[in-house]
C-alpha cells in the first residue's frame, strides 16, 4: 500500500471574545472576593485555597495524562480533541499561584508543622520524617517540575508536527508518555496525600491517592467534553463531530462516575468494618452536625445524578446531555473537595458564606482565560497528526 | 421416502464490505424487509443501512439486574435481620455497607446469566438448534471471507426471477438458492431425544456424585483431612502436654470470669438475705425479662402463677406456694439465696440464670404475690 499523505483542508476558526472576556469577567471578580476573604480571614481563605487550587490541579494534571494516554494507548478517536485536553493542562501553571494563600499559611491548616505538637505524638513523630516542612516544599518544587516539563515536551512535539506532519513526533511522545505515567502515578498520590490528606495527618487510608486520581480524572473528562459540545456547537472544529465521539466521551465519563463510586465506597467500607479509631474518625468528623447532609449529598450528587443522565446509550450520544452531565460533573469535583478539606477548618457544622464564592469563580476564570490564550493562533486539530483521518471518520 | 424440498432464500456473495453495503441499499430501496446478511467480521454501519431497529437487550439486562439487586437485598435483610439476627463483628443487623459487595454481584451475575439466556431463547430461539443456512456452502463461505446476503422466500414482495436479477444486476460473486431440510424440519428439536434425556440425567447424576463424595468424603481422607484432625487438646481427651494429663484447664486460682460475681454467702442462707439488696428497680423491662425466665425455669414445678400448682403431674413433689407469708417476707436476698444453691430437693439455679436474671425473677415474683395479695390501695 503506498503512503498517502493526509493533508486536512483545514482553515483555523477562532473561538469568539465572549469566552474570553466572560473569562476576565469571573477571574476579576473571583480575584476580589478572594483578595478581600484574605485580608478578613487568612485562614478560611487558606483553606479554600487548598479547594480552589486541587481542582484546577485536577483539570490541568489529568488533561496532561489524557494526553499522555492517547499517545501510549495509541488512541484514535481522541485525536480531534487532544488540542482541547492540551489547552485545558495549560493551568498548571496557574495552579502555585491559586495556591499561594494556603502555601503562606501552611502553620494554620497543617498541625504537623507545629514541631512541639508533633515531638508529644507518637503517631505525628512516627511520620514526621515524611510529613515536615522542608520535604512538603522539595516535594511541591519536584511535582511541578516534572508536570511542566512533560506538558513542554507533549505540547511542543505535537504543535511542531501541524507544520512539519513528522510521524516520528507522534512515537516520540509516545516514548516520553511510557516515562510519564509512573511519574504521574507517583507525582499525583504525593500532591493528594500533601495537599488533602494531610490535613489530618493522624489519619490513615491506603486508598487516598486513587481517591483524588479517580475524581480528577472525571473532572478532566468532563471539562474536555465541555469544551468539545460548546466548539462543536459554534463550529469551530472546521469538521463535524460524530455521535461515535461524543459517545465515546460519554461512556468515559460514565464508566468513571463508576470507578470514583467504586473507589470511594471502597475506602468507606474497609475503615467502617475494622472499625479501628485511628481510622474511622475522618468519616466520624464528616458526619457530625450539618456535615452529615454533605456527606449525603455526595453520594447523591456525585454518584447517583450523574449515573441516571448518562446511564443510557442515546444520552451518551446527545451533545445536550453530555454538556450538563459534565457541567453537573465538574460541580460535584468541586463540592467533593469541599467536603474533604472544609470539615477540618469548621468541625462543628457546614461553613459556607461568601468566603467560598471566590475561588469557584476565579477557577471558572482562570480555566475561559487560559483556554482562550493558549487557543488563539494556535489550530485547533492537531492538522499534522497522522491518526487525525481514521480520528475524524472514527466509528464505533 | 420422496424427498419434497421448500425454498428458505436466495443467497448472493460478494467480495468486499463496501459491495455489500451497496447491496444492502438496493435491496432497502426494492422494498425487501425479510433478509439478512452474513459477514465474517462487524461490518460498520450496516445496522444503520439495514434500518434495524437499536437491540432491545439492554432492558432485559435492566429487568434482570435489578431482580438481582432487590433478590440480594431482600434476602440479607430477611436472613440476616429478621429471621435470624446474629450479631456479626458489632455491626448492626441490616449493616448495609456490608451487603453492598453481595448486592453487586448478585445484580451482575444475575444481569449477565439472563442476558446471555434471553438472547439465546429470543435471538436465536431454543430449543431450535437448527437454522436453513446452517451447514452449506452459503456458510461457509461468509464465516470465511464472503459478505453475503440472503433475500427469504417469506417476504411478501418475493419473486425468484426478481431477486436474482437483482444480484445479478448488483454483481453478486455466486448466486444460490437455500432450501429448507424437510427431514431436519421434521424433527422433533434435539434436546427431547430420549438419548439427550439421559445424557443430560448422567451428567446430573456424575456430577452431583463427584461433589457429594469430595465434600463428604473425600475430605475426610488421609491428605486431605488437615481441619478434623489436629494437633490440639479437645474437651474430655488426654493431653500429653500438661504434666496432669487433663486437656480441659482450670481457672488460674484468684481470678473471676468477666461480667461474673462470686456467690459469697455459700451455706449462709440468712445472712444472705440480710446483706443482699436487689439491685434492679420493677420496670417494665426487668418484669419482662423476669417473667420470660420464670416461665422457662421455674413455673414447671411452682406453676405459672407461683401457686405450686405443678404441671408435672406428680412426676416430682410439689413445691410449697410461693404466695406464703413466709416468702412475702423474705428479703429479695433470702429468695436469690434459694435460687442460687437450692433447697433441699430444688435444685440451684445458678447454672442456668445470671445473678441479673435471677433478680429479675425475684421481682416478677414479687408482682405475682402483690396481684394474689393486693394491698388496699392498689384498688383505688
Ligand atoms: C424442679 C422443680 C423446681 C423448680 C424448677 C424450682 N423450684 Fe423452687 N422449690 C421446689 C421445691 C420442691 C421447693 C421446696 C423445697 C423444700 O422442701 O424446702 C422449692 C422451694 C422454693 C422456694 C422456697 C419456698 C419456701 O417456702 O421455702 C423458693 C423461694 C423457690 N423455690 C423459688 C424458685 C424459683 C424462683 C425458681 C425458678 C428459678 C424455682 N424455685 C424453681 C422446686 C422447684
Amino acid at each position: 500500500m503506498s503512503e498517502t499523505k493526509f493533508t486536512l483542508d483545514y482553515q483555523r476558526r477562532e473561538i469568539p471574545s465572549k469566552a474570553r472576556n466572560a473569562g476576565l469577567v469571573f477571574t476579576a471578580l473571583g480575584l476580589l472576593i478572594v483578595v478581600i476573604s484574605y485580608i478578613v480571614n487568612p485562614e478560611r481563605t487558606a483553606f479554600n485555597s487548598i479547594i480552589g487550587s486541587s481542582f484546577l490541579l485536577s483539570i490541568g494534571l489529568l488533561s496532561l495524562f489524557l494526553i499522555a494516554l492517547e499517545y501510549l494507548a495509541g488512541a484514535v478517536w481522541s485525536v480531534v480533541f487532544r488540542r482541547i485536553t492540551e489547552f485545558l493542562s495549560t493551568v498548571i501553571f496557574v495552579v502555585p499561584i491559586l495556591a499561594i494563600p494556603f502555601l503562606l499559611n501552611i502553620n494554620s491548616v497543617f498541625h504537623w508543622t507545629h514541631t512541639d505538637t508533633v515531638a508529644k505524638d507518637a503517631i505525628l513523630s512516627h511520620k514526621s520524617p515524611y510529613l515536615n516542612t522542608t520535604f512538603f516544599f522539595a516535594r511541591l518544587t519536584f511535582m511541578f517540575l516534572i508536570w511542566w516539563l512533560f506538558y513542554f515536551i507533549f505540547t511542543r512535539n505535537s504543535k511542531k508536527q501541524d507544520s512539519t506532519f513528522d510521524q516520528a513526533l507522534t512515537k516520540r511522545n509516545a516514548r516520553f508518555g511510557a516515562v510519564f505515567m509512573p511519574l504521574f502515578a507517583v507525582t499525583i498520590t504525593i500532591a493528594a496525600i500533601d495537599w488533602l490528606m494531610s490535613l489530618e495527618p493522624h489519619w490513615f487510608s491506603t486508598i487516598f491517592g486513587v481517591y483524588y486520581f479517580s475524581g480528577s480524572l472525571l473532572a478532566a473528562l468532563a471539562a474536555t467534553t465541555f469544551a468539545a459540545v460548546r466548539m462543536a456547537d459554534l463550529d469551530l472544529f472546521g469538521i463535524k463531530i460524530k455521535s461515535d465521539h461524543y459517545y465515546s466521551l460519554g461512556a468515559l465519563m460514565f464508566a468513571f462516575t463508576n470507578f470514583w463510586a467504586y473507589i470511594a465506597f471502597s475506602q468507606f467500607m474497609l475503615i467502617w468494618y475494622a472499625n479501628l479509631p485511628e481510622e474511622t474518625f475522618w468519616f466520624m468528623n464528616r458526619w457530625e452536625g450539618s456535615w452529615k447532609y454533605i456527606t449525603l449529598g455526595l453520594i447523591v450528587f456525585r454518584f447517583i445524578v450523574p449515573y441516571i443522565l448518562i446511564l443510557s446509550q442515546p444520552s451518551k450520544k446527545d451533545p445536550k446531555r453530555l454538556k450538563l452531565a459534565a457541567i453537573w460533573i465538574l460541580f460535584t469535583h468541586y463540592y467533593d473537595l469541599y467536603w474533604l478539606v472544609m470539615p477540618n477548618y469548621s468541625k462543628s457544622g457546614i461553613a459556607f458564606s461568601w468566603y467560598e464564592l471566590g475561588y469557584p469563580l476565579l477557577c471558572i476564570g482562570i480555566l475561559l482565560l487560559v483556554f482562550t490564550m493558549r487557543a488563539k493562533g494556535n489550530n485547533l486539530l492537531p492538522v499534522g497528526d497522522p491518526k487525525l483521518k481514521r480520528s475524524i471518520d472514527f466509528h464505533l | 421416502m420422496m424427498e419434497r424440498k421448500d425454498l428458505y432464500s436466495i443467497t448472493a456473495l460478494f467480495d468486499t464490505p463496501d459491495e455489500i453495503v451497496n447491496a444492502v441499499e438496493s435491496v432497502q430501496r426494492e422494498g425487501y424487509t425479510k433478509y439478512d446478511v452474513n459477514t465474517p467480521y462487524p461490518v460498520h454501519g450496516l445496522d444503520i443501512k439495514m434500518k434495524l431497529n437499536p437491540s432491545k437487550l439492554g432492558y432485559f439486562a435492566l429487568v434482570f439486574g435489578l431482580t438481582g439487586t432487590i433478590t440480594a437485598l431482600f434476602f440479607m435483610w430477611w436472613s440476616m435481620s429478621k429471621d435470624y439476627p446474629l450479631v456479626i463483628g458489632g455491626k448492626p443487623f441490616f449493616a448495609l455497607p456490608a451487603f453492598i459487595p453481595v448486592t453487586f454481584e448478585l445484580t451482575v451475575l444475575l444481569a449477565s446469566i439472563g442476558t446471555v439466556l434471553t438472547m439465546l431463547f429470543f435471538y436465536f430461539r431454543l430449543p431450535n438448534l437448527s437454522h436453513p443456512l446452517h451447514d452449506t456452502d452459503y456458510m461457509r463461505s461468509v464465516s470465511n471471507d464472503k459478505f453475503g446476503i440472503s433475500i427469504e422466500a417469506g417476504d411478501s414482495l418475493f419473486e425468484k426471477d426478481r431477486v436474482n436479477k437483482l444480484f445479478e444486476r448488483l454483481g453478486a460473486k455466486t448466486i444460490g438458492e437455500i432450501y429448507f431440510d424437510e427431514e431436519e424440519k421434521s424433527k422433533k428439536p434435539k434436546i427431547f431425544e430420549p438419548k439427550f434425556i439421559i445424557f443430560l440425567l448422567l451428567t446430573a447424576l456424575i456430577i452431583s456424585g463427584a461433589s457429594y463424595f469430595t465434600l463428604n468424603k473425600m475430605l475426610y481422607m488421609a491428605p486431605f483431612n488437615w481441619m478434623v484432625t489436629q494437633e490440639k487438646d479437645t474437651p474430655q481427651s488426654h493431653s500429653k502436654f500438661f504434666a496432669d494429663g487433663f486437656g480441659m484447664r482450670n481457672p488460674v486460682p484468684g481470678t473471676v470470669a468477666r461480667g461474673a460475681m462470686p456467690y459469697i454467702f455459700k451455706g449462709q442462707p440468712d445472712l444472705a438475705g440480710e446483706k443482699l439488696v436487689n439491685p434492679f428497680n420493677p420496670d417494665e423491662k426487668t418484669l419482662a425479662i423476669g417473667k420470660k425466665k420464670f416461665n422457662i425455669y421455674c413455673s414447671p414445678c411452682h406453676g405459672n402463677f407461683a401457686k405450686g400448682d405443678a404441671r408435672l403431674n406428680g412426676q416430682f413433689p410439689n413445691p410449697p406456694s410461693l404466695h406464703s407469708d413466709k416468702v412475702r417476707n423474705w428479703s429479695d436476698g433470702r429468695i436469690f439465696a434459694v435460687i442460687t444453691e437450692g433447697q433441699n430437693i430444688m435444685p440451684s439455679y445458678a447454672q442456668q440464670l445470671t445473678a441479673d436474671e435471677r433478680w429479675a425473677v425475684i421481682l416478677y415474683v414479687r408482682a405475682l404475690q402483690r396481684a394474689v395479695n393486693a394491698r388496699e390501695d392498689d384498688l383505688k
